[in-house]
Order: structure tokens, then C-alpha cells, then sequence
């Protein structure tokens, strides 16, 4: 791909510096609360753009430039619907409670409130899905340095086969993120991110200016593309008038209410970010400081994807998965986006439709070929690489704190002093680790499990915002009311997906599994929208019942806990642009604006 | 705790932009053909470099003792 001595001079400054960091800040982690939680030290504006990058990874900014590619600007609601209110949520009215009670983890907090076996369902459930999304950021990263031929030209002078790429890039990446985690802990991780959010910025605002220069500003963006891709509000009154493939409702209440909050407000990743916070204040402002750019974000993530589409198509310089002949990929290319090239045949492979199925996540990489010369191509490529980095050190430091806290201490070996899981941490550090390698390992043999895993994650994430939610807001919530209605609540979801299928779908892994199909959707968000819809309610009754049917918890026992008994946190001595409510006011008054301009 | 982080980051935007504003004034022009005939390495190295300055200076005010605000 052309790279020079200057775009590796950048990388390797980029690793020396992460390692540096740790290093650092090695002597300052003295106790476990200093490794799992960084000391609750932090200021808001650290905390706050670690909470945007830990979500930041690197399959984020590939995924989100493909799906706008793909679905056009209607792609930023993953954005402005899809985090914007969950984040402002979690910020005014969950953090008092996670912060407030010194819980360490979000599953000590069901501990707290609820009972034993349902912070248990949670914490395993969580544990194993970090472990799995770090494996998988570390396979992506792997196959992403394979598909631009980083690393081929050193391979080839040092004569070792190309075949090798592969493991030296998931080994490498899993002994960097291993050595900085070791050495600073949770603090490393949130420094990294936060250097991994200027790097994104800096690597991706010259891009987009490039890019958007080339196709004549935003005016001249909406001219090349159809309508619908420049106009994020157009047709969604019907699932069959816009690009996604959603009516308004599944919209605004699978996207924007059940998942959005399910993961903001409740996934320990996020919100151990806001945990470090040196103050109650700091911790609700953590999300609010985050959403600001969070709003902003689709224009250096989406864009790049809508531009890379509107270009002319051109064979230079585009990276194909499958080497398919140069003259095949330029003539069906769509602007940057190469088709899917069947290895066998060499020719681009075709839906059950007969259409074109493009391979959407190269609009970054492309972009990036396309318009970055030697330089600040280094650049461009040092802030996806750090972006994976984080995605994974994010996982893993999630991993190692419920693994420690809310497994081991709870569990395996109560009572033992600080030390004891101050060193546990850094052994589950390196398991924890160890697990992502064989779960990158097994993402490329068997990608159909690991289609199915995340599945099955998307079943156990769906209802548990409805039991946070009667658990920080209803007093009368149980832990047997809860317990039973997270397990009804992925149930349902399992049940809903086994009986829909996805418009033109093959019966299997997309749904209809269980034999009868009730409801065929217009596409597979749809169905994923509502999955979670149905998962979320079903739960939310369920606990609801049970509750009433079941032992109050005392109320004694559930101050600072559940909303009505706890005292609310005073603002009255800061200053009113430091007070969370008139932060939150700001943030829905810019993203009205967005939806307007952009509507 | 510790170190603050403007520091170190300051640090590495200070060092890519002098390396990509030396590249750019040292390069070839034919290499910026990609970039619309812009040599975006030296007008973005020295953004980035003014950006890491700017981080450094906050960092060492940041890193100065002061009294205890509680």
C-alpha cells in the first residue's frame, strides 16, 4: 500500500508513547481501587472522552463509514437517536445510584439492590461477552492489516511467508494491550483512550475535508446521491420508503429507547468509565461531556462513507478482500466500494436477488488510500490501529474487574486482602487476554458460531434496562422479580427471532428457527428493533409481577439505591454551565438543530 | 492521578507534527496528487503541532501544585 519510512516512524511513536504511558503510571497503582477503578481520581473531561472512545472501536468507525455507504446520512440516528438521550439519561438520573452507593461494578449494583443470583447472571453473562468482543476487535484488526498489505513488504524482505501476518498481528496486539494494562491498569486503558479519540479526530477531519473539497461540499454530496442519503428523516413514516428499512416506532423505541439505553445505561464498559470520576459531579457529567461530540461524530465517521460512494469509480489504489483482477473490481465498484470478489471463480459474488453485494467496510480504508498521501497516511492508520487497541484494552479491563470483584471475590476466595485482588486483577488480565486470542482464533474458523454468540448476547442485553430501570425507579422492584425477568425477557427474544424472518432470508441463523413464522420484516433491523422491544417489555412486566407477588426488600436497606429513597445530589454551588441538567438542556438543543439541518 | 495526560499527548502531537511538517516541506509535490494537489502534510503537521504545544502548555499548568480545592 505504499507506505514510507515516515508513516512507520508515526506508528511506532504511537506504540512507544502507549507503552510509555503505562510505564508511567505504573508506580501510581498502589491498591486494587486504583487498578480496577483509577483510584476514583479522574476529572469529568478524562472520564467523559473515554466513555465516546471505549465505544469508539475500531469495527465502530468501519462500520459506521460502510453502513453510511450503505443507508446514506440516515446512519447518524445510530448516533442522535440511538446514544445522545440514553447518554443524557444515564448522566441526570442513573449516576447518583452507581456512583452514590460505591458500588465497583454495574453487577455489584444489582448485588446491591437486588440479590446474589441476579448480580451473578449479569456478571457472568458480561464476562463472557467482553472476552468475546475483544477477540473479535483483535481478529478485525488482523484481517483489516492483511486486506491493506501493511505489513507485506517487511514480510517479504525478511523472507517469512505472508500466511504469517495474521498471528503476528493478533500476538503483537494482545502483548501491547497486555503490557499497558499490566503496568497502569483501568487509568492506562482511559489515558489510551483518550489519546485514541485526538488521534480519530486528527487522522479523520483532514479525510473528510479532503473528500468533501473533491465532491464540491455538502451541496454538491447531496447532488451526486439520491435524495434519501442526504436527508437523515426521509420516509420514515413506512419501513418501505427509506434506506434502513424501519418505520418510525421501531425506530425511536427498539433503537432509541430499548437498545440505546440497555447499552448506555447499563453496560459496565461505559460506565466504568464514569466510575472513575473524582466526584458525584464529575460522574454525571461524564456522559454529558461525551455526548457533545458523540453528536458530531457522524460527520467524521458516516461522511467518509457517503463520500467514498459518491465518487467516480476508479480501480487505482482500491484494496479488495480476494484478489479479484483489477479491470472486475473497477467496472462494478460502486465510487470506492469494491464488490465481494468470490475467491474461486474470481468473479463478484451476487445475492439471492442477483444483486451486487459489496463490501461496504472498505469505504475507511479506501477513503483513506485514496486521498492520503505517504505522511499522513501513517497518520490515518495510526488512529485505526489505536482504535482497535482501545476497543480491545476497554473489553479487557472490564473483564478483569468483574472477574475480580464480582466472580472471584464473590464466589471463589472471599475475604482476602486488597493485595490479593490487586494481583488476581493482573492475572485475570492475562487470561483474560489469552481467552480474546482464542476467540480471534476461533472467529476464523467458525464464523457461524460467532455469529450465533453475538446473537446470543444481543437475547441477554435486550431486557436488562428494564430491570435497571424498576430497580433504580420502583422501590417495590425484588431481586426474584428481577432474576425471573431477565430469563423471561431473553426468552422472548429468543422466541421472537425463532418466529420472524428478515424480508428474502434463508430460515437458520436470521430467524424462523423454531418452525412457524408469524411476522415477515421489511429487513433485519427491523427485526432486531423489535426483538428487543419485545424482549424489553416482556421483562418489564415479569419483574413487575413477580415483585408484587414476592417479599418487599426492606426500605432501610435500599437507601441511596432506588430513587425515592435517596437524597437528591445538590447543584447549588457550581456554576450553571457545570451543573448536569443545564449541560443536558444544551445537548437537546444542538441535536434539534442537527435533525433539523439534516432532517 | 499521577501525570496529566495533556502531557503525554501533547507530547505526540508535538512529535507528529514537526515529522509531518519537515516530510511535507522536504516531499516531492508529485505525491500530493491524491490530495487534490494540497500538501496536507505540512499544513496539517502544523496544526497538529500547534494543537500538541497548546496541550503541552495546559499539561504543565495542570501538573503545577496548588492549593487544595475541596
Amino acid at each position: 500500500m505504499g507506505l514510507t519510512s515516515i508513516d512507520w516512524i508515526i506508528m511506532l511513536l504511537y506504540f512507544a508513547s502507549v507503552l510509555g504511558i503505562g510505564a508511567v503510571l505504573k508506580r501510581y497503582v498502589k491498591s486494587s481501587t486504583d487498578f480496577f477503578l483509577a483510584g476514583r481520581s479522574l476529572p469529568a473531561w478524562i472520564c467523559g472522552l473515554a466513555f465516546l472512545s471505549a465505544n469508539l472501536g475500531a469495527q465502530e468507525v468501519i462500520g459506521m463509514a460502510a453502513s453510511g455507504a450503505k443507508y446514506g446520512i440516515a446512519t447518524s440516528h445510530f448516533y442522535w437517536i440511538g446514544a445522545i438521550p440514553a447518554m443524557i439519561f444515564v448522566g441526570l438520573f442513573m449516576m447518583p445510584f452507581y456512583y452514590g452507593s460505591r458500588a465497583r461494578s454495574v453487577p455489584e449494583y444489582l448485588r446491591l439492590r437486588f440479590d446474589e443470583k441476579t448480580r451473578g447472571l449479569n456478571a457472568i453473562s458480561f464476562a463472557i461477552m467482553t472476552v468475546f468482543s475483544s477477540g473479535i476487535s483483535m481478529y478485525a484488526m488482523a484481517r483489516l492489516i492483511q486486506v491493506l498489505h501493511v505489513l507485506d513488504p517487511i514480510f517479504d524482505r525478511l523472507h517469512i511467508a505472508r500466511s504469517g501476518i495474521f498471528h503476528v498481528s493478533v500476538i503483537a496486539s494482545a502483548v501491547i494491550v497486555l503490557v499497558y494494562i499490566l503496568l497502569g491498569g483501568l487509568t492506562s486503558a482511559i489515558y489510551n483512550e483518550v489519546l485514541q479519540f485526538f488521534l480519530i479526530v486528527a487522522g479523520f477531519i483532514p479525510l473528510v475535508w479532503l473528500g468533501l473539497k473533491n465532491v464540491g461540499g455538502w451541496h454538491g454530496l447531496s447532488e451526486k446521491l439520491p435524495a434519501a442519503f442526504t436527508h437523515s428523516w426521509m420516509g420514515m413514516s413506512s419501513a418501505q420508503t427509506n434506506p434502513l428499512g424501519v418505520d418510525w416506532f421501531g425506530l425511536v423505541a427498539g433503537l432509541g429507547f430499548v437498545l440505546s439505553f440497555g447499552y448506555w445505561c447499563t453496560d459496565f464498559l461505559v460506565v466504568q468509565r464514569a466510575m472513575a470520576a473524582d466526584s458525584m459531579t464529575a460522574a454525571r457529567r461524564t456522559p454529558l461531556i461525551a455526548a457533545f461530540p458523540k453528536m458530531f461524530f457522524p460527520f467524521l465517521v458516516i461522511l467518509p462513507g457517503l463520500i467514498a460512494i459518491a465518487l467516480p469509480s476508479t480501480a487505482a489504489h482500491l484494496a479488495t478482500t480476494k484478489t479479484g483482477s483489477a479491470a472486475t473490481t473497477a467496472q462494478y465498484s460502486e465510487g470506492l466500494i469494491p464488490p465481494k470478489i468470490d475467491p474461486n471463480t474470481g468473479r463478484p459474488l451476487l445475492d439471492r436477488q442477483g444483486k451486487l453485494i459489496m463490501d461496504y467496510d472498505l469505504a475507511i480504508p479506501n477513503m483513506l488510500l485514496h486521498y492520503f498521501p505517504t505522511g499522513i497516511l501513517g497518520l490515518g492508520l495510526t488512529a485505526l490501529l489505536a482504535s482497535f487497541m482501545s476497543g480491545m484494552a476497554g473489553n479487557v479491563t472490564a473483564f478483569n474487574t468483574v472477574w475480580t470483584y464480582d466472580i472471584y471475590q464473590s464466589y471463589i476466595r472471599p475475604h482476602e486482602s486488597d493485595e490479593h485482588y490487586l494481583w488476581m486483577g493482573r492475572v485475570a488480565t492475562v487470561f483474560g487476554i489469552a481467552l480474546s486470542v482464542l476467540a480471534a482464533y476461533a472467529a476464523t474458523r467458525f464464523n457461524n458460531i460467532m455469529d450465533m454468540l453475538q446473537l446470543v448476547f444481543a437475547f441477554v442485553n435486550a431486557p436488562l434496562f428494564a430491570t435497571f430501570l424498576l430497580g433504580m425507579f420502583w422501590k417495590r422492584a425484588t431481586g426474584h422479580g428481577a432474576f425471573f425477568g431477565l430469563l423471561t425477557g431473553t426468552v422472548a427474544a429468543a422466541f421472537h427471532h425463532g418466529l420472524t424472518l428478515p424480508i428474502g432470508e434463508p430460515v437458520g441463523i436470521k430467524g424462523g428457527w423454531l418452525g412457524p413464522i408469524l411476522h415477515v420484516y421489511p429487513s433485519d433491523m427491523a427485526q432486531n428493533f423489535y426483538t428487543a422491544i419485545w424482549a424489553w417489555t416482556t421483562c418489564f412486566v415479569i419483574t413487575i409481577v413477580i415483585s408484587l407477588l414476592t417479599q418487599p426488600h426492606e426500605e432501610s436497606k435500599l437507601v441511596g439505591l432506588v430513587y425515592s429513597l435517596t437524597e437528591k445530589p445538590s447543584e447549588k454551588h457550581l456554576r450553571w454551565y457545570a451543573r448536569p441538567a443545564a449541560l443536558a438542556v444544551v445537548i437537546i438543543v444542538v441535536l434539534l438543530l442537527l435533525n433539523i439541518f439534516f432532517g | 492521578m499521577g501525570i496529566d495526560i495533556r502531557l503525554p499527548i501533547g507530547l505526540v502531537f508535538s512529535l507528529v507534527g514537526i515529522l509531518l511538517t519537515a516530510f511535507g516541506v522536504a516531499s516531492n509535490n508529485a505525491i500530493y496528487q491524491r490530495s487534490l494537489g494540497i500538501n496536507v502534510n505540512l499544513y496539517w503537521g502544523l496544526v497538529l503541532l500547534a494543537f500538541g504545544v497548546l496541550m503541552v502548555a495546559l499539561g504543565r499548568r495542570g501538573m503545577r501544585p496548588r492549593g487544595k480545592i475541596e
